[in-house]
């Protein structure tokens, strides 16, 4: 997690430069914003598409495991795995592939698979307007890109990057969305080609990647917090436990999620000191 | 055709947002919003790990809460994914191993 810079040092200093100004107009950071000039740029080397594979490693196992998971469940619904492997490409979610297997398998209407996968992705949202405020330098076809491919967990591990303080670029960003795809595809097809093979997955504990990844990116968040501020943080967190067990008496965990965080994230704004 | 029309309502609230903050300058409190995301929707996020929904009833996965206990004691000691997710694993397999010797 610690060795994101490095690698190539730029001779010049203009690109950089651009690079950081903007980011400091988005205003986002939660670093104070730093003055932008060349010493700077050369401190903070441009972190490359490697940088982001490296990142991304971290994050691999619970690809695999709950990829392989989706597999395995995919062809207990019978779909083909010509068919679990275009839909891990195109669908690319982990909950919602469990969600479409799920249905399909009980015949649902398209219509109720479509509607629910668009309630359990709808979190994206909140995701991508986190993070996109950090690429608007970058070309439309760029970030339509980028957007495409973030999930839980590379949004993760992009937000600890802010929250150290770094900046992020595509190139990084790239390399840690493919990294993601390019595992998740392999495993979902993996899984569907062995599907009847591998015992239940649950059984060595492997679904909890998942959860312990989480629990390791939320940590790294509040790492980079002063007290004063970390106080605060950690009474939203209580909040947020509140908030999705009364919400998840009502509705779907899935809309929990999104009702909670909207929810929680204005009461920060709000008693912010 | 289901598989497509799922690519597309999962594609459209990942792509909107970088889509729309190139053409307007984000206003100040909307910025400080977000910045509240990362910390709320990881902690919805590992949350609903421990929460199971039944039709109707919610019940709560004590295995989990009993394995996330030493997850975060972990993860604040490493500051390590990897070390974390590994030791995550391991923990929860041990703790499903016991549940069904003595409890089943």
């Amino acid at each position: 997690m610690s060795n994101v810079q490095t690698v190539h040092q730029h001779s010049g200093c203009n690109n950089e430069n651009h690079g950081k100004v903007q980011i400091e107009q988005s205003g986002y950071s939660l670093q104070p914003p730093e003055e932008p000039g060349c010493d700077e740029a050369e401190e903070h080397k441009e972190a490359t598409f490697a940088d982001g594979v490296k990142d991304g490693i971290p994050t691999l196992l619970g690809y695999i495991s709950i990829g392989l998971a989706a597999g395995i469940v995919g062809a207990a619904s019978h779909l083909s795995v010509l068919e679990m492997g275009i839909m891990s490409l195109l669908v690319y979610a982990g909950a919602a592939q469990f969600i479409i297997c799920g249905m399909l398998a009980v015949h649902a209407p398209a219509s109720a698979i479509i509607l629910t996968t668009f309630i359990v992705n709808l979190r994206n949202f909140l995701l991508s307007a986190t993070l996109a405020p950090h690429f608007t330098r970058y070309s439309l076809l760029r970030n339509v890109g980028i957007g495409l491919l973030v999930t839980d967990e590379s949004f993760g591990v992009a937000a600890s990057r802010i929250a150290q303080g770094k900046p992020l670029n595509d190139h990084w960003m790239n390399g840690l969305n493919l990294i993601a795809y390019f595992s998740w595809v392999v495993s979902c097809v993996v899984g569907a080609l062995f599907g009847s093979w591998i015992a239940d997955p649950e059984q060595f504990g492997m679904d909890y990647a998942l959860t312990a990844m989480f629990v390791a990116l939320l940590v790294l968040q509040l790492g980079h917090l002063v007290p004063a501020k970390l106080k605060h943080y950690l009474r939203l967190m209580v909040y947020m436990v509140i908030a999705m067990l009364l919400l998840s008496l009502i509705v779907s965990s899935q809309l929990a999620v999104i009702i909670a965080t909207v929810i929680v994230a204005t009461i920060g704004v709000v008693t912010e000191k | 055709m289901i598989i497509i029309g799922c690519a597309l309502v999962t594609m459209i609230p990942r792509v909107i947002p970088f889509l729309v903050v190139r053409n307007l300058n984000l206003p100040a409190p909307v910025l400080k919003w977000l910045s509240y995301i990362p910390v709320c929707i990881l902690t919805a996020l590992v949350v609903d790990n421990f929460l199971i929904q039944e039709g109707h009833s919610l019940h709560i996965d004590w295995k989990v809460i009993i394995v996330l206990i030493p997850t975060f004691l972990i993860a604040i000691k490493t500051r390590s994914l990897s070390i974390t997710v590994i030791a995550g694993v391991v923990m929860m397999a041990a703790v499903r191993y016991f549940f069904s010797v003595f409890f089943s």
